[in-house]
């Protein structure tokens, strides 16, 4: 059914247009989402303690919360994309927030800065390297690596003591301006416009989707594909080590739990955004409604009392609804 | 009729080269299991039984994950979830069985073995309904059942009879022979031996190699996935109960070591990520030699943190070299 064609619509057909429309603009729900779910938690929040939730303070706080999520979330969809998946963010993001919080002192914010950025490239790297070259499994790879760098940070954290967050890493991880904007929006947006403009404009960003989308046709058509995906692992290692910084800033320590608690959220993020778990198709933009969506539902069971673990079953069963809605509306046409 | 009897004939008489490039990897890893098991033996001062014992001891619940993993690989799946449901079964054994008597705790692990192969079974059939990738589905129930056992046991606690923690802990006959070991063998025997060669057996393999072709052939592909997970979670309800048995405690994180670890001991065991390939018996030496990689560096006076990073590196390497075969594999 083409575009011109109806112009006495029947209902079903509406129907049928108004959910191709959604499907193909998966924003358009998410935000409707985003707005009624807040909505929902304010209206539970005035009955459990008469305050409202809907202010611009609540709001401003939101998109604190979601920064760093959305950071981890920001990797995990380039690599989604390409089809695979990478279960070591968190682990990343806890080893940047201990080499910046650790080397701060003995040699200045900006050397820790920088060295833990490539830390984060580096463990990137390193899964790159096996996904990419040695074709292993990129669950099995990322996971890998995410124990070998728990072991080793354990080791870290148990040797050295000395840990200082610098100043400047804890106002953007913690503090606001004019008010009601957090200081990681500066970090959080200028990432997400890189990488919105980058997927849509570059040949890379474009390249990221055709090997997501057909690994061997890519290959046939000359695209060297090692490469894009070495490049993908190691940029979202990067990402996981900025959200990291700003997590250490947040809490004004490093710990070795500090990022785990977002593992799965980040992949929730990038499925309700509407990334294909297959590759291929998607974008950073559902993410970051994908991840503000997550901040707000965490509130809304914050206020709910609800345990961690009745958290992380609502949070694997959200993943797997959508993960099965999207694979009908993508069956289906 | 003659070219029947031929092949025939040729299937009788054994084929070296095919003999080797189908057993051979199985027979490395025996080869790797028992160098290192000459090795581990010169290591402590006064090796005995004891060792012998505290082996078996911590080999086991890795073991049936390695075989959960395994089974579900085979039949060209993934199961994430295996760590997480061991955790479930763990807690829900430690938690009740404290104060019941031999007889019943028993019973309430038979219950949990069936419920556990439901449980495997459920995402099984997640799976084929929902169409969606094996890895996301059971990532999904990673955290369901991670977080089903935090509910029921915040904190490590609970206990088991006795007499039943002699089931994983005890010897039988003589303090040589663990009766972990015993058990680990009887239920490869009971649960996978009768298959491996009967119907379902062989359309786990089929499905396993090349789906479409067993559905061709008329094979009920959906229905050998959720057997596939289903066994995958009886196996993984034995892990569980075996490690309540030699731990005696149930811990809502005890499971995650086995997520990674049981894809890894099925690597080096010889089953192929692809699916279609390898059997229970080589996975069962691979738990084993994990396990000895670590004790060996331990008992070396290696620190804690540094075997789980060795460890990790290795299975690493392992996967790596894996995923090199199969290239070249393919490329012949």
């Amino acid at each position: 059914m083409s575009a011109g064609t109806p112009q006495v619509a029947t209902p079903a057909a509406r129907l049928r247009a108004a959910q191709r429309v959604l499907s193909d603009n998966p924003a358009i729900a998410l935000t409707f989402v985003f707005v009624a779910l807040f909505v929902v938690t304010d209206i539970v929040n005035r009955a459990q303690s008469g305050k409202a939730f809907l202010t611009p303070t609540q709001v401003s706080t939101t998109f604190l919360y979601a920064a760093p999520l959305a950071l981890l979330a920001a990797g995990q969809t380039l690599v989604m994309l390409t089809g695979g998946v990478d279960l070591s963010v968190a682990t990343t993001a806890t080893t940047a927030a201990f080499v910046s919080s650790g080397t701060a002192h003995d040699h200045g914010t900006g050397y820790a800065l920088l060295l833990a950025l490539a830390f984060g490239f580096g463990i990137g790297l390193v899964n790159g390297i096996g996904v990419a070259i040695f074709r292993v499994n990129p669950l099995i790879m990322t996971l890998g690596i995410s124990s070998v760098t728990l072991g080793a940070l354990t080791i870290y954290s148990q040797t050295r003591f000395v840990a200082l967050v610098p100043n400047i890493v804890n106002t953007l991880g913690s503090s606001r301006f004019f008010k009601y904007v957090p200081y990681d929006l500066l970090v959080w947006a200028p990432i997400a416009a890189l990488i919105i403009l980058g997927l849509r404009f570059s040949g890379f960003g474009r390249m990221i989707f055709a090997v997501g989308d057909n690994p061997v046709a890519c290959r046939l058509a000359g695209v060297r594909v090692w490469q894009v995906l070495l490049l993908v692992y190691a940029l979202c290692g990067a990402f996981s080590a900025v959200a990291g910084i700003l997590l250490v800033g947040f809490n004004d320590a490093a710990d070795l739990g500090i990022a785990a608690p977002f593992l799965l959220p980040s992949v929730a993020a990038v499925v309700i955004g509407g990334t294909s778990i297959l590759g291929g198709s998607g974008g950073y933009g559902g993410t970051i409604l994908g991840a503000l969506i997550l901040t707000v539902l965490d509130s809304l069971l914050t206020i709910l009392n609800a345990s961690q673990a009745l958290k992380q079953i609502l949070y694997g069963a959200i993943i797997l609804a959508l993960a099965w809605l999207y694979a009908r509306t993508s069956s289906g046409d | 009729m003659s070219t029947a009897a031929a092949g025939v004939a040729a299937r009788v008489r054994p084929n070296p080269a095919r003999l080797a490039r189908r057993h051979g990897w199985t027979v490395g890893v025996y080869v790797l299991l028992l160098v290192l098991l000459l090795y581990w033996q010169t290591i402590p001062a006064n090796w005995g039984s004891f060792d012998v014992q505290s082996l078996a001891i911590d080999a086991l619940p890795l073991a049936f994950a390695a075989m959960a993993q395994s089974v579900v690989i085979i039949s060209g799946g993934i199961d994430l979830s295996v760590g997480s449901l061991i955790s479930l079964i763990n807690v829900l054994s430690a938690k009740y069985m404290i104060d019941m008597s031999f007889r019943n705790a028993l019973l309430f692990g038979l219950l949990l073995l069936v419920g556990s192969a439901a449980a495997g079974a459920f995402t099984g059939t997640l799976i084929v309904l929902s169409r969606v990738p094996d890895i996301v589905v059971t990532l999904a129930m990673l955290f369901v059942w991670a977080g089903l056992a935090l509910e029921i046991l915040q904190i490590p606690g609970g206990g088991a009879p006795q007499s039943y923690l002699q089931l994983g802990t005890g010897h039988w006959w003589s303090p040589w022979i663990p009766s972990g070991l015993m058990i680990l063998l009887l239920a490869f025997a009971i649960f996978w031996l009768p298959l491996r060669w009967a119907r379902p057996g062989l359309a786990l393999y089929s499905v396993g190699s090349n789906r479409n072709a067993a559905y061709l052939s008329g094979v009920g592909v959906a229905r050998t996935r959720i057997f596939a997970y289903a066994l995958g979670g009886l196996f993984a309800g034995l892990a569980g109960l075996a490690l309540s048995a030699t731990s005696g405690i149930g811990d809502p994180n005890a499971g995650q070591y086995y997520t990674l670890n049981s894809v890894a001991a099925a690597v080096l065991g010889g089953v192929a990520l692809v699916g279609g390939v390898g059997g229970l018996i080589g996975p069962i030496a691979a738990a084993f030699v994990v396990t000895l990689v670590k004790t060996i560096l331990i008992l070396k006076g290696v620190d804690q943190n540094w075997a789980q990073v060795i460890q990790g590196t290795l299975i690493i390497v392992v996967v790596m070299i894996g995923g090199l075969a199969i290239r070249q594999r393919a490329r012949t």
